[in-house]
């Protein structure tokens, strides 16, 4: 029981940064009708940047309060985050908005590229490990080990899950996102300045995935130029297994994946008698994805989409 | 435009000049590796070897995405089941050495089950709901291709297969040099008339499929799902073929590919390999076959352009190589998807609407 508990618990920590990143996704697919295959990457390049700001700090002010030093590096990074994600929507998905549907597919996947290959070069190709400026406490629950970084990833999400629901749902702003995503034409003849709200989704995503890259790095110590990829595919999988498209969807989504793929991983030999071990962890997490979507063509908590009339 | 369309138009009613198009184009598909090996040297005749592979990779997909208009992000799982299909049966790891043709079909055969075991239960997705899934289908192949070396060592694991055998024609091996008429061959470049050959009868099929019955009913279900099936189009089975077929193409390019490079291993067959090919469906011009062949030979043979010139242009420019190359290739090969998507929307040579909805039929 207590392998449960704990798988549960690393399992909660992991799917809280998927749903972060699904909602990055989920946001702009409600808009746009795109993947945002460069998602994945803006995700690494705030969990580079907030490193490089954080090891920058290290070495010329190893005095300052390390809480002020995590603080001035996620700043940074939510930032230039937010900047970078502007620039892509600017220059390489708003003059395809009318293009076939697969055009700005293909410059996702160009930035994407664009993006690991910079920071390669910027960053260099070794693993940059995280310096230890915080020595966190692990605590006992329900006889399963936690640390204080990972209830201060489970608490921040939801904080910030929250928020962004609240926004949507309940802002004037919010609501012409929603506008938006129902007929942009019909929201612009309204009186929404629907240029200015897609930037703004895309800013706000680009936040949110920013702040899970940081929790990632701060979590396994490390970061890496590609280390957007793997993260990036499985946010757009929970995403999908929500019901892309709906914000809670992509909460639930991503919560269930990183369940889902702790807990699978942890059992996986003893359901399949040893025969599979936990390399199929990502096996078992597509697996579940096919089945539920082969019963719910639209994800869980997607709506019906009836066909065209 | 106008002008040169009409210039085709001449071009295509005049079969004289037609049939000199032809010879020409003969001559040149003949000499080319003459031509590259004397002037850029003997590796490019082997990258275009792999080259004519994509392509034919290239074209298959264009059955799934450009015809039927189902977007698949796995697809390079079938050229994975291809390649791995001939290494079992053509390697020393089981000491199976069967001839290439009877491997060829078997090869097809595999993929193409797989191709329906994956269209199968997603059969009512749609758009991006059926991309997920067809990824997650190439990722759980591959995962499983890396991790089946236990219990019972079937793949070999990371390590991958080694000792692939060649196609052996008439006792002569393929891959070794040979002397004809005094001309001495090497093996990539008897590969090279081989995989040629293949890949216009790959052209021919995939013409002759698009004007067929069949590829009208997937173009109809791209276009309008809902209408297509009002009109009585079988839908289910239709993209079921759509599928099979694609796959089919697939496995075949994935058996050439082991037999040429003689070994395999699960780190060819990764998801960006998936998202290459489909890069040269869209470059190339979706559903336009002749596009397609062009965005597959551009995305192929410019990132080895550019490995041969990323490093010899820094050091004339600034006297050093100041930035990785590798990652310098790949940004300006990012960059170059880019441009030419943000110029180009449709692809680069995008066949005309009109003409594949078609007069003809």
């Amino acid at each position: 029981m207590d392998i449960f508990f704990q798988q549960v618990i690393n399992g909660l920590v992991l799917g809280s940064v998927y749903a972060l990143v699904a909602l990055g996704y989920t946001m702009v697919y409600g808009i746009l009708g795109l993947i945002n295959f460069a998602h994945g990457e803006v995700v690494m390049v705030g969990a580079m940047v907030a490193l490089a700001t954080v090891a920058y700090l290290f070495g010329y002010f190893p005095e300052m309060n390390p809480i002020v030093m995590v603080l001035i590096a996620a700043t940074t990074s939510v930032i230039s985050c937010m900047v970078l994600s502007y620039f892509i929507e600017r220059l390489a998905y708003r003059p395809l908005r009318k293009a076939p549907r697969l055009a700005p597919l293909i410059t996702a996947i160009g930035i994407s590229i664009l993006l690991q290959n910079l920071a390669m070069i910027i960053w260099g190709r070794q693993y940059k490990t995280v310096p230890k400026i915080f020595s966190f406490e692990t605590r006992e629950f329900l006889g399963a080990n936690i640390t204080d970084l990972q209830i201060f990833i489970i608490v921040l999400s939801a904080i910030l899950m929250t928020l962004l629901l609240l926004i949507v749902n309940y802002s004037k702003l919010g609501r012409a996102m929603r506008a938006t995503s129902e007929s942009q034409r019909i929201a612009g003849l309204l009186g929404v300045n629907i240029n200015k709200i897609i930037s703004f989704t895309f800013v706000i995503g680009a936040g949110l995935g920013a702040v899970a890259g940081i929790l990632v790095a701060a979590n396994y110590s490390v970061a890496h130029y590609s280390m957007g990829f793997m993260l990036g595919l499985k946010a757009f999988t929970a995403a999908v297994l929500g019901g892309i498209g709906n914000l809670g969807g992509a909460v639930l989504g991503g919560l269930l994946l990183g369940l889902i793929e702790s807990i699978g991983a942890g059992y996986i030999g003893d359901i399949t008698g040893g025969f599979l071990g936990s390399h199929y962890q990502d096996v078992f997490a597509f697996l579940v994805l096919i089945i539920v979507l082969v019963f719910r063509p639209t994800g869980i908590m997607g709506e019906r989409i009836s066909e065209r009339a | 435009m106008s002008i040169i369309s009409k210039g085709i138009e001449k071009i295509r009613s005049n079969k004289r000049i037609l049939f000199i198009g032809y010879v020409l184009l003969g001559i040149a598909l003949v000499s080319l590796p003459f031509l590259l090996s004397n002037t850029v040297g003997r590796t490019w005749v082997r990258i275009l070897d792999f080259a004519l592979i994509y392509a034919m990779l290239a074209l298959g997909l264009n059955i799934v995405v450009g015809f039927a208009g189902l977007l698949d992000l796995g697809y390079i799982a079938f050229y994975a089941v291809g390649a791995y299909a001939w290494a079992l049966l053509a390697s020393p790891q089981f000491g199976l050495h069967l001839p290439f043709w009877a491997i060829l079909p078997i090869g097809a055969g595999v993929a193409a089950i797989f191709g329906i075991l994956l269209g199968a239960p997603t059969l009512r997705l749609r758009g991006d709901y059926l991309a997920i899934v067809t990824l997650g289908f190439g990722e759980i192949i591959r995962i499983f291709l890396n991790n089946l070396d236990h219990p019972v060592n079937v793949t070999n694991g990371p390590i991958g297969i080694n000792k692939i055998d060649p196609i052996v024609i008439a006792g002569a091996d393929l891959t070794r040099t040979h002397e004809i008429l005094g001309i001495q061959f090497s093996g990539a470049h008897i590969y090279y008339y081989v995989l040629v050959l293949l890949l216009m009868i790959t052209v021919l099929i995939c013409v002759r499929l698009e004007n067929s019955r069949l590829g009208r009913a997937w173009i109809a279900v791209r276009e309008d799902e809902l209408a297509a099936q009002a009109m009585g189009i079988n839908t289910r089975n239709v993209k079921l073929l759509a599928f099979a077929l694609g796959a089919t193409f697939g496995g075949v390019a994935g058996g050439l590919f082991a037999s040429l490079q003689g070994f395999v291993s699960p780190e060819s067959f990764v998801l960006l390999e998936s998202i290459m090919v489909l890069c040269m469906v869209v470059l190339g011009g979706m559903g336009h076959i002749f596009g397609v062949l062009l965005g597959a030979l551009l995305l192929t043979t410019l990132p080895e352009i550019l490995r041969s010139t990323a490093s010899p242009i820094q050091e004339s420019l600034f006297g050093a190589v100041y930035i990785d190359p590798e990652a310098l290739r790949m940004l300006l090969f990012g960059l170059a998807l880019i441009l030419v998507m943000l110029v180009r929307p449709t692809g680069l040579w995008p066949g005309t609407t009109r003409k594949q909805l078609g007069n003809k039929g």
